[in-house]
């Protein structure tokens, strides 16, 4: 059978973290890296031969198009016949490859291959002179736990049903959690993954409600529709159900996809160590939301076309407000995870602008899981050289950064050329990706192109204003070079990755993508690629304008180092730069509605009820019994001379009744 | 003759006397031979029944005989644990043994 081997796929991440979690604490932290990695290494030589397998060896059908193929479809729970089901209630788990899933494969086990070898160095404690001293303390459990989640990243992708994916998702869900709370002793780290934690279990909520309408209707958890034939006979009344599930399931989506307004735990991840969150909050776990989306894409446009709309609406204005408040993060960390939204949104509208129109319907599908696809590579990249930088500095904070080119040469062109990609500039993997969306977008109406073109603009500023603070300006150290520490180039072991990263992200665009993924499998040309649209005015052209001026205005106003005209913003609008610094009280807002409205108005009274009544009733019920206890106890003495007064007293008694009676 | 009514007055009077004593000594030997007189206060009634009712017939003398067997086989169970009790305790009475309870 083909692809017999990708139970392993699954099993040995699995394994690893069962040997890294339950034995870590008695191995050297090498030998956890040497685990560790070495999994992964196989996990990524299998994903990239499953890839070539898949789309050369195997190739297209008679259809023409790249199979579905189940590897591997194994009963979970079998509930037999449910009375309220309908059919049969069976859950599946399997492995399931599909244009995507192969693609979010290869994805997923580069990123976490390079972030498993960086970490080695991330995770080291240095001296003052940035020689290794030991590593962190609990330095095996982050590996076990970074075993973990990628294998429930890879369970996510390949699941063959809803029920699978949701399964994996809550998996992916309590991984980010462990790996946001890594450094526990701190508060921050603490509340910043129970917030996480519950804002995404809290769109999950969504996504199973969406589940159970759609199985229930439906009568599958399956994403093909057409497979079963009895199915057929149920769909007439699901039609009218299915938009509302469909959007369901999209919250939940939301939720881990960070849109508007499920975004805020986002951000605060970003207590996390830096690898988690290039792997987890940045290049995998976060696109989950868009890959759901586009696994159901046959569903949205067949049944719910018009409210696919809604999805593009939300993620462009999540795209607008992430950009906005990006351009004023003192973290760079922060910059970089609202950056993160705001690429994820242009994905999702990308989606969200398909539609069943032949030909230019489709070309968001394929742009989105383009954009995916180098997005996770440049982006990764991005936060492995602020985790670098990090290390270096020992801080999060622009302030205390500033004219690092000179120092981490490697670092800068490796920052500089994912900027590049981030912006869109030709030849960068970006530019193909965004443009394709943009394009996507201008099918779809003019307004919302003009408007993601205005953020791609936008992105492109705050990009470059990161790289200028960061590498340029005034230097933090020079300013008191005798009292500070000197910074300098990481070891090759985190430059190493970062600069195996940034070829993959530069190169990555060229890849003729459309051949490989498209929403009717049929191969499908990239208009930027083949230069189609290169004549003027197109969209190609007018992108890379917006983007040179994004770049420009921010060379202009960050490249010096004194910055003279953002403070001249600054004291002009003040209110507008506090309010984008508080990232536009989003988060307040939050705080007021779960504190005021629901644990005043519903928690509360809920907790009287509970206290008093139920915690009353089972009070009263405790304390009766005791106080029965305590009455009677002292009538079982144990003294035998008792007994047998009690005994020939009731004895003498009972005769005289029974005398007097009768 | 002697009257039915005058043994059973005086089996009646030993069954008392033994509950009595039962009841209000605390000398476990003194309990023991409390309980030695309810046992024969029944012996007695079974003679006489015996006796009385069934002049023919000696089932009722036989389980008398029984009877005293039994309660010098019990009488020796019981005075080996009294004997190991005092040798515990050091002590021959009821409520010095109450830890035995819990």
């Amino acid at each position: 059978m083909e692809y017999s081997y990708s139970f392993l796929i699954l099993l040995l991440p699995f394994l690893s973290f069962l040997v890294l979690g339950l034995c870590g604490m008695k191995m050297k932290e090498k030998v956890a890296f040497g685990i560790g990695t070495t999994v992964l290494g196989v996990l990524w030589c299998l994903s990239l031969y499953t890839a070539y397998e898949y789309f050369f060896a195997v190739g297209r059908d008679a259809a023409g198009l790249y199979p579905t193929v189940t590897a591997f479809n194994l009963t979970w729970l079998d509930f037999g016949k449910a009375p309220l089901f309908g059919t049969e209630l069976i859950f599946n788990i399997g492995f399931r490859l599909t244009p995507i899933s192969v693609m979010m494969l290869v994805v997923i086990t580069t990123v976490s291959f390079m972030v498993h070898i960086y970490s080695l160095g991330y995770m080291a404690e240095r001296d003052e002179e940035y020689r290794v001293e030991g590593y962190e303390k609990g330095f095996q459990r982050f590996y076990a736990f970074l075993s973990l989640f990628t294998m429930s990243m890879l369970g996510l992708v390949v699941a063959t049903n809803i029920f699978q994916m949701y399964l994996f998702w809550e998996l992916v869900g309590v991984c980010s959690y462990l790996l946001i709370g890594f450094y526990y002793p701190k508060h921050a780290a603490v509340h910043a993954s129970k917030k996480a934690f519950i804002v995404t279990r809290f769109a999950d909520l969504f996504f199973l409600i969406g589940i159970l309408f759609y199985s229930y209707y439906v009568g599958t958890f399956n994403f093909d529709l057409n497979a079963d034939p009895t199915i057929a006979n149920r769909l007439p009344m699901a039609v009218n159900i299915l938009p509302v599930a469909l959007f369901l399931m999209f919250i939940g989506g939301a939720g881990k996809s960070a849109m508007f307004p499920l975004h805020i735990w986002l951000p605060d991840a970003m207590e996390g160590p830096t690898p988690v969150s290039a792997l987890i909050h940045a290049a995998t776990m976060v696109v989950a939301g868009v890959f759901q989306v586009a696994s159901l894409m046959p569903i949205w446009l067949k049944y719910a076309p018009n409210t696919l709309h809604y999805v593009a609406y939300i993620a462009a204005f999540t795209a607008f407000y992430a950009a906005a408040v990006a351009c004023t993060q003192r973290d760079i960390k922060r910059g970089l995870a609202f950056s993160t939204i705001s690429q994820i949104a242009y994905m999702l509208v990308a989606l969200g602008v398909c539609s069943a129109v032949e030909g230019e319907g489709s070309v968001g599908y394929m742009a989105s899981m383009f954009h995916l696809f180098t997005h996770a590579m440049f982006k990764a990249l991005l936060f492995l050289c602020s985790g670098a930088i990090i290390v270096i500095i020992g801080s999060n904070f622009k302030d205390y950064m500033g004219g690092l080119h000179k120092y981490m040469p490697i670092t800068n062109w490796c920052f500089f050329f994912a900027c590049l990609c981030i912006s869109g500039i030709p030849p960068f993997s970006g530019f193909f990706s965004k443009d394709e969306i943009v394009a996507a977008c201008f099918h779809f109406s003019p307004f919302l192109g003009w408007f993601m073109t205005l953020v791609s603009g936008m992105t492109a500023f705050y990009m470059f204003r990161l790289y200028y603070v960061i590498f340029w300006g005034k230097s933090y150290y020079e300013a008191d070079p005798e009292n500070r520490r000197k910074p300098q180039e990481v070891p090759a072991i985190m430059w190493g990755p970062l600069v195996f990263l940034c070829i993959v992200g530069c190169l990555c665009g060229l890849i003729p993508f459309g051949h490989f993924v498209s929403l009717d499998g049929h191969a499908e040309d990239i208009a930027i690629q083949t230069f189609a649209i290169w004549t003027w005015p197109s969209v190609a052209w007018v992108s890379i304008v917006v983007a040179i001026i994004g770049i420009g205005l921010a060379t202009w106003m960050y490249k010096s180092g004194e910055n003279p005209v953002p403070d001249m913003l600054k004291r002009r609008m003040p209110k507008l730069h506090e309010a984008a610094l508080q990232r536009f009280y989003i988060d307040d807002a939050w705080q007021f509605f779960t504190h005021k409205i629901v644990f005043g108005l519903f928690s509360k009274p809920i907790a009287w009820f509970d206290r008093r009544v139920i915690d009353g009733t089972f009070n009263f019920l405790a304390w009766g019994t005791q106080t029965a206890g305590e009455t009677i106890r002292p009538w079982q003495s144990g003294d035998v001379r008792q007994y047998a007064a009690w005994f020939i007293t009731g004895t003498v008694a009972l005769t005289l009744v029974l005398l007097c009676i009768l | 003759m002697i009257p039915v009514s005058a043994f059973l007055v005086l089996s009646t009077l030993l069954f008392f006397l033994g509950v009595f004593g039962f009841v209000t000594r605390r000398n476990l030997v003194a309990m023991l031979i409390s309980v030695e007189l309810v046992l024969n206060a029944a012996d007695m009634n079974f003679a006489v029944f015996n006796r009385i009712l069934f002049p023919g017939q000696m089932e009722g003398m036989f389980f008398t005989l029984f009877s005293i067997g039994i309660s010098a086989a019990e009488t020796a169970v019981a005075l080996a644990i009294i004997i190991n009790v005092y040798r515990n305790y050091h002590s021959d009475q009821v409520n010095s043994i109450e830890n035995m309870k819990f």
